[in-house]
C-alpha cells in the first residue's frame, strides 16, 4: 500500500518574510503586487488573515481595514523557489518529494516511516521540524496524494488517516479540495454537491458530461482508482544507500566510518546483480538544513569497496561537517555492467582490461582531474592533426587500424612554426632552413607528400611535406603551405620533429 | 677446486645485484633484445627491466631523437597487451609510436601541471603491475625523487624512464643507467637518396654495475639493431676524399 504526506504551508511568503525580519512576527503585513494598475494582496501573515484581509484584495481594502498594515513587495517566482528548496531539503524523509502548488509539498513515504517508528511519529517529526523552524503548517497523510493533499487543507482535524479509509475522509470535504478549475467547483455546488461525498454517489457517466473528462481524473486519483505520478525534485536513483545518524557527525573519521559502511552495502547489492558503479555520489545532511556532497567517477564499472573509498579518500577533508551530519546517502549516478573481473580471470595479461590499470587511471583522474588524461584512437583522416582522435571512454575498442605506411615524427609543433628555407627548383625539396636563428643545411630529403584539406567540408591550401635531415643529422619534418610563389612570404612551416 | 670459487662469486655477485633492485634478474618480461652490443653494457647483458632510466637532453631534437629510441626500447620488451603511461606527454604525436611497435591505443597520456602530480602519478604508475612501462618527462629529479622511483619499481617490475630536458644540475640519482641520445646521419640501402631509418648514438654516461660507452643503434622498421656504422663511415670519406 502507497503511502503519502501533504504539507501545506498555511503562510508560506509571509513565513518566509518572517524568518528574514523577525521583528514581523506580531505586526499584520501583507505582499503586494501590481495588476493591471492596481495592488492587489498576494499573501497576507496570520495577523492580518485574523482581521480579515486575504489574497485577492485590492491593497486600498487592505488599508481601509487596517490603516497602518505595512505592504512588502512580493518577489517574483518567490513561492516556486522555495517549495522546491524546501522539497531538496525534504529529501531526508523520503528519496521521492514534489512540489505541490499551491503552497505545499507531497512526500511518498512509502516504505518510508518505520524508520521513524510508524506513521505518527513520521508525521510530528516532520511537523516539528517544520514548526521549530518557523513554518506554520498542516499535514496529513493518507493512501494516495490527492486524499492526503484534500484532507492537509480542508479537514477539520489533519493528521494520519488510517490505510484503506481515505475516502471516508473525504467524504466531507468540499469539491474545492479536489483541485478543480473554479468553474467546475461552481457547478457543482449550483447543482447541489457541496461536498465530495455527494460527487461520489452520483453515476460517473453523468458527472463526465457535466463536468469534463479532467475533473473525473482528479476524482479518480484521489480515490486512488487512477495513479497519481508525483514529479520528483530530484530524480529517485535506483541504488541508493541511507545511514541515518542518532547522534550528529562531526569528526573525520565519523564519515569515514559511514562511507566504509554505505560503499559495503552498496558494493554488495551491486556484485550480488553483476553490476558495477561509474559514478558516485556521497552526500550528507546536515542539521543546518544544507547539503554537503563529494562526486566520484570511475572508468571501469567497479564494485570494488576499497578501491571506490580511495577515490574519495583524499577530498574527504574537504567536507564540512558542522554543525554535525544528521544523514549519509550515497547515490550511484551511474551504474554499469561489471564483466571485467572475469576477463582478467581467463587471462593473466589483461592488458587494458586490467582492473589495476582502470583503477590507476581512476585514481589520477581523482587527483589530476580527467581532463587531463587521454587515450586516442585512430581516425579516417589523412590530415596529420586530424589522424587521431580522443577515445570516448576507457573501454572504447578501436576501430580502424593506426597507419604504418607512412613516416610521422613523434614530437609535433601545434601549431606549426613559420621557417625561411632557399629552395632551388619549385617543388624541389629546399637547400637549406632557418628555423629560430639557426641555419639548417639539408643533406638528404623524402618527398614531397601532399596532403589535401578536406575540399568538401573546409577551404585552405593543401601542405607538401618533406623529410628533412640537415647536416647534423637531425630530421625534421616541414611544408610548404599551396603551391609555389615566388612572391610568397610565410609560405613554409616546421612541424615536427622524427626521431 | 677453482671452479666452485667462481660459482661461488659468481652467486654472490647475483645475490648483491638482487638487493641493489636489479629486478630483471628475477623472471621479468622476456627482452627480444637479439644481439645488441649495448646489452653488454648492463649486468649479465639483460637490458634491466623492472629499473628506472633517465636520459638527458639538452635540444628540442635530442628530446625527440629520445622519444623515439624510449619508444623503440620500451616495444622490445612490451607484451602484445601491454600497458604504457606516457606522463608529460606534450608534444608527443601518438601515431608516430606505431612506427616503433607500440599500438599508441594503448598508452594513457597524463598531463600533470604541478611538480607534485607528477610525483606522485610516477610513483602510483610504476607501482602498477599491470603497466608495462611509463614514459615521463621530470626535468629536475632529485636523489630522494628517484630513489622513491626505484623503491616503487622494485615491487612491480615496471620499467621507468624519466626524460630530463635541460635539468639545471646533473645530480647523481638512483636510476640505474644515465643515457643520452643523440641524432646521426641516417643511412639508406645502396645510397638512394631520401631519409632513411632513424639512427642514433645511445652514449650510456653511467650505468650500475656496468659499463658506459657509446652505442650505434637504430631502428629498422620493426627491431632496433646494431647500425653499419663502419660502412657509412667509409662511404662518408669516399664522399670527402671524392
Amino acid at each position: 500500500m502507497k503511502r503519502y504526506v501533504s504539507v501545506w504551508f498555511r503562510f508560506l511568503k509571509a513565513d518566509w518574510y518572517v524568518l528574514r525580519e523577525p521583528a514581523l512576527r506580531d505586526i499584520p503585513f501583507v505582499l503586494g503586487r501590481t495588476e493591471q494598475g492596481r495592488g492587489v494582496v498576494v499573501a497576507a501573515n496570520e495577523v492580518a488573515q485574523l482581521q480579515g484581509i486575504d489574497a485577492g484584495m485590492t491593497i486600498a481594502d487592505a488599508r481601509a481595514l487596517l490603516p497602518g498594515i505595512k505592504v512588502l513587495e512580493d518577489p517574483l517566482e518567490l513561492e516556486n523557489r522555495l517549495l522546491q528548496r524546501i522539497a531538496v531539503w525534504a529529501i531526508r524523509f523520503t528519496p521521492i518529494t514534489a512540489v505541490d502548488t499551491p503552497d505545499g509539498i507531497v512526500l511518498d513515504a512509502t516504505g518510508c516511516t518505520h524508520l521513524w517508528g510508524g506513521d505518527h511519529p513520521y508525521l510530528k517529526e516532520i511537523y516539528q521540524r517544520f514548526s521549530s523552524k518557523g513554518y506554520n503548517v498542516r499535514l496529513a497523510m493518507a493512501d494516495t496524494p490527492g486524499a492526503a493533499r484534500s484532507v492537509a487543507r480542508f479537514a477539520a482535524s489533519a493528521g494520519v488517516v488510517e490505510s484503506g479509509r481515505h475516502i471516508q475522509a473525504m467524504y466531507s470535504l468540499p469539491p474545492e479540495a479536489l483541485r478543480l478549475e473554479p468553474e467546475v467547483t461552481e457547478k457543482l455546488h449550483k447543482l447541489g454537491l457541496h461536498t465530495i461525498g455527494q460527487c461520489i454517489r452520483m453515476p460517473l457517466p453523468v458527472l463526465r458530461r457535466r463536468l469534463g473528462a479532467d475533473a473525473i481524473k482528479r476524482l479518480n486519483q484521489a480515490l486512488g482508482i487512477e495513479e497519481e505520478l508525483l514529479k520528483p525534485v530530484v530524480p529517485p536513483v535506483e541504488y541508493e544507500e541511507r545511514l541515518p545518524c542518532p547522534e550528529l557527525i562531526t569528526t573525520a573519521t565519523g564519515i569515514e566510518i559511514a562511507l566504509k559502511d554505505l560503499l559495503r552495502r552498496l558494493c554488495s547489492r551491486l556484485q550480488k546483480e553483476q553490476k558495477g558503479l561509474r559514478a558516485l555520489c556521497f552526500r550528507g545532511y546536515r542539521a543546518d538544513g544544507e547539503t554537503v556532497e563529494l562526486a566520484i567517477q570511475t572508468n571501469r564499472p567497479s564494485h570494488h569497496a576499497a578501491h571506490l573509498f580511495s577515490l574519495f579518500m583524499p577530498r574527504l577533508a574537504t567536507i564540512a561537517p558542522e554543525p554535525g551530519i544528521e544523514l549519509f546517502s550515497l547515490m550511484a549516478t551511474g551504474v554499469g555492467i561489471n564483466v571485467a573481473a572475469q576477463a582478467a580471470l581467463w587471462n593473466g595479461d589483461a592488458g587494458l582490461v586490467d582492473l589495476q590499470v582502470s583503477e590507476l587511471i581512476d585514481r589520477a583522474a581523482g587527483r589530476i582531474g580527467r581532463n587531463r588524461i587521454f587515450r586516442y584512437c585512430p581516425m579516417e583522416n589523412h590530415w596529420p592533426e586530424l589522424s587521431f582522435g580522443k577515445a570516448s571512454s576507457f573501454e572504447e575498442m578501436v576501430m580502424g587500424n593506426w597507419r604504418n605506411d607512412v613516416q610521422r615524427p613523434i614530437l609535433m609543433l601545434t601549431p606549426p612554426e613559420p621557417i625561411t628555407v632557399t629552395a632551388p627548383v619549385p617543388d624541389y625539396p629546399p637547400m637549406s632552413f632557418r628555423y629560430k636563428g639557426t641555419l639548417h643545411t639539408i643533406q638528404r630529403a623524402d618527398g614531397p607528400e601532399r596532403i589535401e584539406q578536406q575540399w568538401w567540408m573546409q577551404e585552405g591550401a593543401h601542405r607538401d611535406y618533406y623529410r628533412v635531415e640537415d647536416a647534423e643529422g637531425k630530421r625534421y619534418w616541414i611544408f610548404r603551405l599551396g603551391h609555389y610563389e615566388e612572391a610568397g612570404a610565410r609560405q613554409w612551416f616546421l612541424h615536427g620533429f622524427f626521431a | 677446486m677453482d671452479g666452485t670459487k667462481t660459482d661461488i662469486i659468481n652467486r654472490l655477485q647475483r645475490d648483491i645485484l638482487a638487493l641493489e633492485g636489479c629486478t630483471s634478474l628475477r623472471a621479468g618480461y622476456p627482452v627480444r633484445s637479439g644481439d645488441l652490443s649495448v646489452m653488454d653494457a648492463f649486468p649479465y647483458k639483460m637490458f634491466p627491466t623492472g629499473a628506472v632510466h633517465e636520459f638527458i637532453t639538452a635540444t628540442l631534437e635530442d628530446t625527440s631523437a629520445t622519444a623515439g629510441f624510449i619508444a623503440a626500447l620500451i616495444s622490445t620488451f612490451l607484451p602484445a597487451t601491454g600497458v604504457v603511461v606516457w606522463v608529460g606527454s606534450r608534444g608527443v604525436f601518438p601515431p608516430a609510436l606505431k612506427q616503433f611497435g607500440i599500438e599508441p591505443d594503448r598508452v594513457f597520456f597524463l598531463e600533470p601541471i604541478k611538480k607534485r602530480e607528477i610525483q606522485w602519478i610516477v610513483e602510483e604508475a610504476l607501482r602498477c603491475q599491470a603497466v608495462s612501462a611509463v614514459v615521463a618527462s621530470w626535468n629536475e629529479l632529485s636523489f630522494t625523487e628517484s630513489r622513491r622511483l626505484q623503491l616503487a619499481v622494485e615491487k612491480s617490475n615496471t620499467t621507468g624512464f624519466v626524460i630530463r630536458h635541460n635539468p639545471r644540475q646533473a645530480n647523481p640519482t638512483a636510476c640505474i643507467a644515465r643515457w643520452k641520445i643523440t641524432s646521426l646521419h641516417s643511412s639508406s640501402v645502396d645510397d638512394l637518396p631520401g631519409v632513411g631509418f632513424p639512427r642514433w648514438n645511445a652514449t650510456l654516461l653511467k650505468v650500475r654495475n656496468g659499463r658506459a660507452g657509446s652505442h650505434i643503434m637504430e631502428w629498422a622498421g620493426d627491431h632496433l639493431r646494431e647500425s653499419a656504422v663502419e660502412g657509412a663511415r667509409i662511404r662518408e670519406l669516399h664522399r670527402k676524399t671524392g
